[in-house]
């Protein structure tokens, strides 16, 4: 067992266990701090679905957002309209968006560079008009969107709402991420870094490049579409214009302040954008009600600023920051 | 018929919009191969300085003439201070930092203005101008301006020195430089020229749509679709595209309209005006990415 391997271990048993320590530590391990935990959960699987197609394949995408509404759609009709348990619209959300995502894939073969980038831009851009489409109105719910019913404990466990909700997102990234980490490292994970580092060279060796390309965009799209899904049963809401472009500029933070290309980087990334979002709404009340100013702080002030100075000064993300610190800290073994 | 002329007057004006950012994405591309993301915020917030003029008791014209140049210098500055030192940085960091722009501009703009809807005046008079039931007076007014800054736009690039050493800059970078161009400066000032084409279009648009920090989303949706119908390499090509694109716009809608009328059955119409958009660029993306004016990229493999 690597020392890698080891703190994974050690991270995921302390994530399963912490919640049940409330009745020892009841201030620190309230509710809501829990629920915000599973909301970076959410952010992390989002953030790595990203991940896997920038990082690992080398297609960009501002349009995230997108994948996210359409999971979150899914699985709210599905909810809303076949009643379905809120657990079974995660699969179905993955394929839906799977097929989403395989579909723009293919005319993103043809995109480059800038060119994929203002193709999702523009796609993000798009989404909540497409949501509010009239013909998609009696299922969507239009403008005011879909109400829902929070996730309830089953079995009789003996956990609030908020501590199931925070297990059930848990064990999704635990095998999401599980998964992803394995696809890496196969032979197909060696094809789609291939095609990112060298595309002609990766052809001339039998890769096909159309294939990988478009069923990464799936998978990818797949990863955020069950990202989506997640958030509509956490928030029991879904509107339309909260998939708006800065959701998936969200996501861009979490990648490139995680570190592209990095598994454990997008978990990283995904609890930092929500940290920041939460702290600049305290601060902006901060500056607002104590200090009697009205200067609305936005958290994409902080996000704007963050992604000019991390391409300066750390262009692999925090994660691959404190990686070459960690190096360097530490004398290699022989 | 008194409709669709109304329809096609209202495509030209807002055309005039488009072809204006078009075009300030087009100067960006042509000289630096990049996409300028943040185009449309940096109108919106060269248009937020105007407004703050005008409410400080400056006159339209005067505010617009100081907003433009302060759009100008502000275009100048992210060049020489933000985008310089990554000269020679790979596509996604390029990217990554105009979104970073993004957020900045649109945030700073809510933070400093406030996210509420604001009135903008039209300096157009409303009893002389315009035609009658064909085009009203702000419309035919910023046809007029748009097309004048064009004009004065096309001269300058095509009778003054330094707008021949821009076009030589931007074409040929080290012949440029070997004939004495300084082409860093050149790449600033193309930024700045942007800028305040950017900002001609925001403040001429903020009548229509209001005042708010998003209010360029779609015009900038719109104008990527415009650039690439006309070629996102050739600046004429932007302009023409940005009219096409705009008349087109209004004639969706209005077909749209035409169809619900006769039929009662609604496929189209003024709600899916982003979404028509991205139909046109991933359309254009996909079948011709030279657009109708561009030039053809080949590469060597």
């Amino acid at each position: 067992m690597t020392a890698s391997r080891k703190w994974v271990l050690a991270l995921t048993v302390l994530a399963l266990v912490v919640p049940l320590l409330k009745p020892i530590f009841p201030d620190q391990i309230s509710d809501y701090r829990l629920f915000l935990v599973s909301t970076m959960i959410i952010a992390s699987i989002a953030v790595l679905g990203l991940n896997l197609l920038t990082g690992f394949n080398g297609q960009f995408s501002l349009g995230h957002g997108a994948f996210y509404a359409v999971g979150a759609y899914t699985a709210a009709i599905l909810m809303e309209q076949a009643n379905f348990p809120y657990w079974a619209t995660i699969p179905a959300a993955a394929i839906v968006c799977f097929i989403v995502g395989y579909l723009f894939g293919l005319p993103a073969l043809k995109l480059e560079g800038h060119y994929l980038a203002l193709a999702t831009f523009a796609l993000a851009l798009a989404v909540p008009q497409i949501l509010k489409y009239k013909w998609l109105e009696p299922l969507t719910g239009g403008v005011q969107g879909i109400v829902l019913m929070k996730p309830e404990v089953p079995f009789g466990l003996p956990l609030t709402e908020d501590q199931w909700l925070y297990y059930f997102c848990l064990v999704t990234m635990i095998i999401l991420f599980w998964a992803a980490y394995n696809m890496i490292n196969s032979r197909s994970g060696r094809a789609m870094m291939a095609i990112r580092d060298q595309a002609v060279a990766a052809e001339t060796m039998g890769i096909d490049i159309a294939l990988y390309k478009t069923v990464t965009f799936g998978i990818s799209a797949a990863y955020t579409g069950i990202a989506g899904a997640l958030s509509a049963s956490a928030i029991a809401f879904v509107a339309p214009d909260s998939f708006n472009i800065f959701l998936s500029i969200k996501f861009l933070i979490g990648l490139v302040v995680g570190g592209i290309g990095s598994l454990a980087g997008s978990v990283i990334g995904g609890i930092f954008y929500v940290l920041v979002d939460n702290s600049a709404q305290a601060l902006t009340q901060f500056i607002k009600n104590d200090l009697g100013l009205s200067f609305d702080l936005s958290a994409y002030t902080v996000f704007g600023v963050l992604l000019i100075l991390i391409i300066y000064l750390m262009p692999m993300g925090i994660a691959g920051g404190i990686y070459i610190l960690w190096r360097k800290v530490k004398p290699a073994r022989g | 018929m008194e409709q669709f002329l109304q329809q096609i007057a209202s495509g030209l004006a807002n055309g005039a919009i488009y072809a204006c950012v078009a075009l300030a994405l087009v100067m960006i591309y042509v000289s630096t191969d990049h996409i300028n993301f943040a185009q449309g915020e940096m109108a919106m917030f060269s248009t937020y300085i105007s407004w703050q003029l005008m409410t400080w008791g400056l006159s339209f014209w005067l505010a617009f003439i100081v907003a433009v140049a302060l759009s100008f210098v502000m275009g100048v500055l992210i060049e020489r201070l933000i985008l310089r030192p990554l000269h020679n940085a790979p596509v996604l960091s390029i990217i990554v930092v105009f979104i970073g722009l993004l957020a900045i501009f649109n945030s700073m703009a809510g933070a400093f203005w406030s996210y509420l809807i604001k009135e903008y005046p039209s300096p157009f008079p409303k009893s002389s101008f315009g035609i009658a039931g064909v085009i009203g007076p702000h419309q035919l007014g910023v046809v007029v301006v748009t097309l004048i800054v064009l004009g004065l736009l096309f001269a300058f690039f095509r009778y003054t020195p330094l707008g021949l050493a821009m076009r030589a800059a931007a074409q040929n970078p080290q012949s440029a430089r070997l004939v004495g161009v300084r082409v860093d400066w050149m790449l600033a000032l193309g930024w700045g020229l942007a800028s305040a084409v950017g900002a001609v279009a925001g403040i001429m648009v903020a009548h229509i749509v209001y005042l708010d920090p998003n209010m360029m989303g779609g015009i900038l949706l719109y104008a990527f679709a415009s650039a690439l119908v006309g070629g996102i390499s050739n600046p004429a090509g932007a302009v023409a595209g940005g009219f096409i694109v705009g008349i087109l716009e209004n004639m969706v809608a209005f077909a749209g309209n035409a169809i619900e009328k006769s039929t009662g059955i609604y496929i189209i119409g003024n709600g899916e005006k982003l979404t028509v958009a991205l139909i046109i660029v991933i359309f254009v993306l996909t079948v011709k990415p030279a657009g109708l004016f561009g030039r053809v990229v080949v590469k060597r493999v």
